[in-house]
């Protein structure tokens, strides 16, 4: 069986490239997913989606993915309810350091059209009244800034591919991918198929992916973990957020709050197993900085894998080592954000089209000069 | 008794016809409908829906029941207030 594209992965982000390949009017594309859709990172992720970033490949990224957001529901046609909430981002800068630096990210992001704006304490308690004013200095918001339900999302991105003709296989494991005079054979654990192109968008296993061709891509998996309480009235808007306190929380439209931190010194791995020791480091944080979502009951932690890269950025291009062979990994924990953006762009290197945006920064090539990129230091 | 007033998840209010509509539409495992319909995700941890979910994707599939698996089992058990496990971590030490 000859295909012209096969995806490895059926999250948001292959989800998104299989529409985008698909809308071309792009026939024969197989998609491959050892479980279920939105099985792995995409599924377990916090699903916020900000523009308010200290590098610029990370915010044009954010940008015009978030306009994609806005429409989403029309683009696709999709019948359910995407949940795309639009309040804001709410960041807390805690040290000076923090507070200088973020105005050069808020001009940067203004330089690049996002509304970002910084914010003292009084004007930040306005937006969030819940906030304790002792645990914070500064502060800067995003309008635009929001959260989706990432099942939706990519159920959305699902159908709408689905219809225009992409095939997907779920519960079924890429066991190997060899390579023969231009042509790929993917071997699963239930059958072999061939294609043209193969694109790599495992999210926690897309280096895996790579070592079955022979590539060496610069990424690992690391354990980050969420948790969910009982749903209430609204009571939050915007998501609150503090990388030097380590934590974002959200109150998403069903009521409930989401919200996770980083664990240090995280072993490289795909383990997802939840933790008591992120259970009680992230009540503390909450009681810290959001004393009376304190009073709200845990009802459900877990946990899912970032796929990091060097610099805590995308890699999204054709291999330079391999041709036909794409990928879109190492998205360090927001993949789900940029998805939108990955999917035009993968697309349109896969179509030869002018692409959308200036993609040099996203290459893998960028790592070969390993002393001078630029790391993304606005994460949690 | 129409489907539509048959709930099967007492915590997201979800009726036997989601379920089905779901089901039609090619979600025909628990850990899919869970992601659709939150069924499962409430306070009560699935303990109502689970079993009923289970029933009725048996009947659907034609498949035994014990063919149907759960999905993962998550921590907490029951709800704690995020300030009694702050209070708690703090008090260990």
């Amino acid at each position: 069986m000859k295909n012209k594209i096969i995806i490895v992965g059926s999250g948001v982000t292959g989800a998104s490239i299989a529409y985008n390949l698909a809308v071309k009017g792009v026939k024969d594309i197989l998609v491959l997913d050892k479980s279920y859709l939105t099985a792995g990172a995409t599924g377990r992720c916090g699903a916020g989606v900000r523009q308010q970033w200290a590098t610029k490949a990370n915010c044009i990224m954010a940008k015009h993915s978030i306009e994609f957001f806005e429409h989403a529901k029309e683009t696709l046609h999709y019948e359910g309810d995407i949940e795309f909430k639009q309040e804001g981002y709410l960041i807390l800068a805690t040290t000076l350091e923090e507070d200088k630096q973020f105005a050069k990210n808020v001009a940067l992001q203004n330089a690049l059209g996002i509304p970002s704006k910084k914010l003292t304490p009084e004007e930040a308690l306005k937006i969030v009244p819940h906030l304790n004013p002792k645990s914070f200095i500064s502060a800067t918001y995003c309008q635009t800034d929001g959260h989706l339900n990432p099942f939706k999302m990519t159920d959305a991105y699902y159908q709408a591919a689905k219809k225009l003709g992409a095939t997907f296989h779920f519960f079924e494991t890429v066991k190997g991918i060899q390579h023969h005079q231009g042509i790929y054979t993917v071997t699963t654990d239930k059958n072999t198929y061939q294609a043209d192109i193969v694109i790599d968008a495992a999210g926690g296993y897309s280096r895996e992916i790579g070592l079955m061709v022979g590539l060496d891509i610069p990424v690992y998996s690391e354990k980050h973990e969420i948790l969910v309480t009982e749903p209430i009235a609204k009571m939050q808007g915007p998501m609150v957020m503090s990388f030097t306190k380590n934590l974002y929380c959200q109150q998403v439209p069903h009521g409930s709050f989401l919200m996770g931190r980083t664990t240090p010194n995280q072993p490289q791995g795909h383990d997802i197993e939840a933790s008591h020791e992120f259970l009680d480091a992230m009540a503390k944080t909450i009681d810290d900085i959001l004393p009376k979502i304190g009073e709200l009951r845990v009802i459900r932690q877990w946990a899912g894998s970032y796929n990091m890269s060097p610099d805590k950025q995308p890699i999204i291009c054709e291999s330079p080592d391999l041709k036909g062979f794409y990928m879109a990994c190492g998205f360090s924990g927001h993949g789900f954000m940029f998805a939108p953006m990955t999917g035009v762009l993968i697309s349109e290197m896969i179509m030869n089209e002018p692409l959308s945006l200036e993609t040099e920064m996203l290459h893998i090539n960028r790592f070969n000069h390993q002393t001078t990129h630029e790391v993304e230091k606005s994460v949690v | 008794m129409s489907k539509k007033d048959i709930i099967v998840c007492r915590c997201e209010d979800i009726s036997l016809a989601e379920l089905h509509t779901l089901m039609e539409q090619g979600f025909t495992s628990i850990e899919d409908l869970k992601r659709q319909l939150r069924v499962g995700m409430g306070p009560c941890q699935g303990a109502t829906c689970l079993p009923i979910i289970q029933r009725e994707l048996s009947i659907f599939l034609k498949k035994p029941i014990e063919e149907i698996p759960l999905p993962t089992v998550r921590p907490l058990t029951i709800g704690v207030p995020l300030k009694a496990i702050a209070r708690g971590a703090k008090n260990e030490k």
